[in-house]
């Protein structure tokens, strides 16, 4: 599944942030997002998931292929880690979860309440959740965020294990993960006027 | 869909999900009428039916600001708007989940505090049916009036101030179930307008908090 | 969006910066209008109007009463046809117009409920009773308030724009089911509506009609009270799309343009 998208215009609370963004995601390929802070790369990846509609352009290839993971885990505290997963699992009615625990070794804490897991490990089962849904595009939102050394290097591997099934991963991040992946810098998409008539353009 | 309902049940039975509180209000809600209207068996007796639909209706509308703040806050909801279930589907289940939780147990205890408070004999089944059928409308614009306030910091307030006036209707035809049925009068025309609003509800309103909380999302 | 609104006449004014053009043009006309027709209208009801023969002088209150009274839920009516107008067009202006409406609602709410206290104190003998009617306007308030409040909740201008006109929408059937088990619920006190019909116009009722003498002051008061809806309702929008344009330029500047 090819994600591509074309002369994209995205706004926050009403105001344009980007504009003109075009990419294009085959399957195998992996784009990482560059850009500085509130340029728009949350709402851009937030868009792609289908959260939030577009202000003008097109995205083809997004319809319930998109496995999304934010800057919040989305963990029930009282919950243990593999009720989380199946949870998760049943909802899209994929896979089972012992991939999901093997690849980010979860194994151990399989049977903890999540609430006791560190920022870490809350990180790696919200991870692993992208293996139980089955989704073709990861579109991934700062994912290392509190991962130590090796827990980034375990989330690299998962990446590629995906990239060469098939997949294709859509990244926001500012550190290295050692893929051979195309670095996409956002900065040339900053919108510059405000000439859209949609939103506040009318106003002025 | 049974996995939502399942993992909500779990989430409200174990420790911190808040079940009973609810119940634990409507208790002392009820014990609390005495005290300040008087211990007069008549008077009690005669304003049991309204004063036990009030305290069920405050007892739903207490547990409403967790109802979708908590998925909305640690990213649930995200995910499940990107998940192949539908929106509608979601916040159906999430109101069931919350009847099921508040609503039905409100139900089952009423007939104890109608004892406390001198309900006649004739007016506990009546109670009983009544709050069966209104009570799941309760959680439906609920439900709503959750979805409306969830992106809110201090949506509380807000939520009360939106739902309540919602609630008239359904408060209307119950208390008027319950105060006909404990008088021993006809409440077939009551009992069927209370079902038709419960039943018009579930299949409408979650298509409107569906939408709305579409927009809280993007 | 934009091909469609030049198309047809009436949804350039859509458009804010010609609605604001328009709006200052004829704001004027309807000011004076409502003045005149307010001055005119209360003071020949008040003071070139016979007592009633069973009301006495209490009777005049309805020159207040009733316009108030009619504004208080056509208000509403027209914040529900503004409210559909936002969700199907996006037309800024009709939105906003929706929420400059709801104070003025909510203040016409007020007015009818007090004047109908007042009113009802010498002939029901109580300055409240839970009749239909005056549950029905009290229902009404709490409304208004929800709606007025969730606008002042929200932030972002157009989440708040869709969230309040989905109330506005789910609002409104609550408010006729409401009416209609309040009305199950008490058999009240308070008469028909009797200024409309045409018997009362004529005559020909002779039981509880608002007779002629009363009537044509009683219509120009509700005329003057609707044309100083308008006003309020044009000028208050106004002050909403400038609101609008001012946060529309402070974005312009953050973003360095």
């Amino acid at each position: 599944m090819t994600l591509t998208v074309t002369d994209l215009t995205i706004a926050r609370g009403g105001i344009p942030v980007l504009q003109g963004v075009n990419l294009v995601l085959r399957p195998g390929a992996a784009l990482v997002l560059r850009g500085s802070n509130g340029i728009g790369k949350t709402t851009l990846l937030r868009t792609l998931a289908g959260l939030q509609p577009p202000v003008c352009g097109t995205i083809r290839g997004a319809d319930e292929t998109i496995a999304y993971a934010g800057h919040f885990d989305g963990i029930k505290p009282t919950l243990t880690v593999s009720e989380n997963l199946t949870f998760w699992a049943s909802v899209f009615g994929a896979n089972g979860i012992q991939p999901a625990l093997d690849a980010f070794d979860l194994q151990q804490l399989a049977m903890r309440p999540a609430g006791s897991l560190s920022a870490g490990q809350k990180r790696r089962l919200a991870l692993s959740r992208l293996l139980v849904t089955g989704r073709p595009i990861w579109v991934l939102d700062e994912p290392t965020v509190s991962l130590d050394v090796a827990a980034v290097s375990m989330f690299a591997a998962a990446v590629r294990a995906h990239l060469a099934g098939g997949g294709s991963a859509l990244i926001a991040t500012h550190i290295d993960l050692g893929l051979s992946a195309e670095v996409l810098d956002l900065g040339r998409f900053r919108a510059k006027t405000r000439p859209v008539a949609d939103f506040d353009g009318d106003f002025l | 869909m049974i996995a939502l309902l399942l993992r909500d049940l779990k989430l409200a039975f174990r420790a911190g999900g808040g079940f009973g509180l609810g119940l634990a209000f409507f208790l002392i809600l009820t014990v609390l009428v005495p005290f300040s209207v008087g211990p007069q068996s008549s008077l009690l007796s005669s304003i049991a039916p309204g004063v036990l639909w009030l305290g069920a209706l405050l007892a739903c509308l207490l547990s409403l600001d967790r109802l979708l703040a908590l998925d909305w806050e640690d990213g649930s909801l995200d995910l499940l708007a990107t998940a192949p279930v539908p929106l509608e589907s979601v916040v159906t289940i999430k109101a069931l989940a919350h009847w099921l939780t508040t609503g039905l147990p409100l139900v089952l205890v009423a007939p104890l505090l109608g004892v406390l408070l001198n309900l006649p004999v004739a007016g506990f089944f009546w109670l009983v049916i009544s709050l069966l059928l209104g009570t799941p409308a309760l959680s439906v614009i609920g439900t709503f009036g959750a979805a409306l306030t969830v992106g809110l910091k201090r949506g509380g307030l807000l939520l009360s101030l939106l739902v309540l006036p919602l609630y008239v209707p359904t408060l209307i035809f119950g208390a008027e179930v319950a105060r006909r049925g404990a008088a021993g009068m006809e409440t077939t025309t009551p009992l069927l307008m209370l079902a038709g609003i419960t039943a018009a509800v579930i299949a409408l309103l979650p298509f409107a908090s569906a939408a709305v909380l579409r927009v809280n999302l993007r | 969006m934009t091909i469609s609104a030049k198309a047809n006449a009436i949804w350039a004014y859509a458009n804010p910066k010609k609605f604001l053009a328009a709006s200052e043009r004829v704001l004027p006309f309807f000011w004076i209008s409502s003045g005149l027709c307010l001055v005119v209208g209360l003071t020949w009801g008040f003071f070139f109007t016979p007592d009633d023969y069973r009301q006495g002088s209490t009777v005049k209150i309805i020159y207040l009463h009733v316009p108030a009274a009619l504004l208080a839920i056509n208000t509403w009516f027209m914040m529900l046809v503004a409210s559909l107008i936002w969700l199907i067009r996006r037309h800024h202006v009709s939105v906003l117009a929706a929420r400059a409406a709801a104070p003025v609602g909510v203040v016409m709410t007020v007015i009818a409920l007090v004047t109908g206290a007042i009113w009802g104190q010498p002939m029901w003998g109580t300055w409240w009773a839970w009749d239909p009617r005056l549950t029905s306007f009290l229902i009404l308030f709490l409304f208004y308030l929800g709606y007025i409040a969730l606008w002042e909740a929200i932030e972002n201008p157009d989440a708040a724009a869709d969230l309040t006109s989905v109330l506005c929408l789910v609002g409104s059937v609550f408010a006729v089911l409401s009416r209609y088990a309040v009305n199950f619920w008490n058999q009240g006190l308070h008469q028909g509506a009797s200024v409309m019909r045409i018997e009362a116009v004529t005559g020909a009722d002779t039981q509880e009609k608002v007779s002629n003498v009363f009537f044509f002051p009683l219509l120009i008061c509700i005329v003057g009270f609707v044309l100083l809806f308008v006003a309020l309702v044009l000028y208050r929008t106004g002050t909403e799309i400038r609101a609008r344009r001012f946060r529309a330029l402070l974005a312009r500047e953050r973003a360095g343009a």
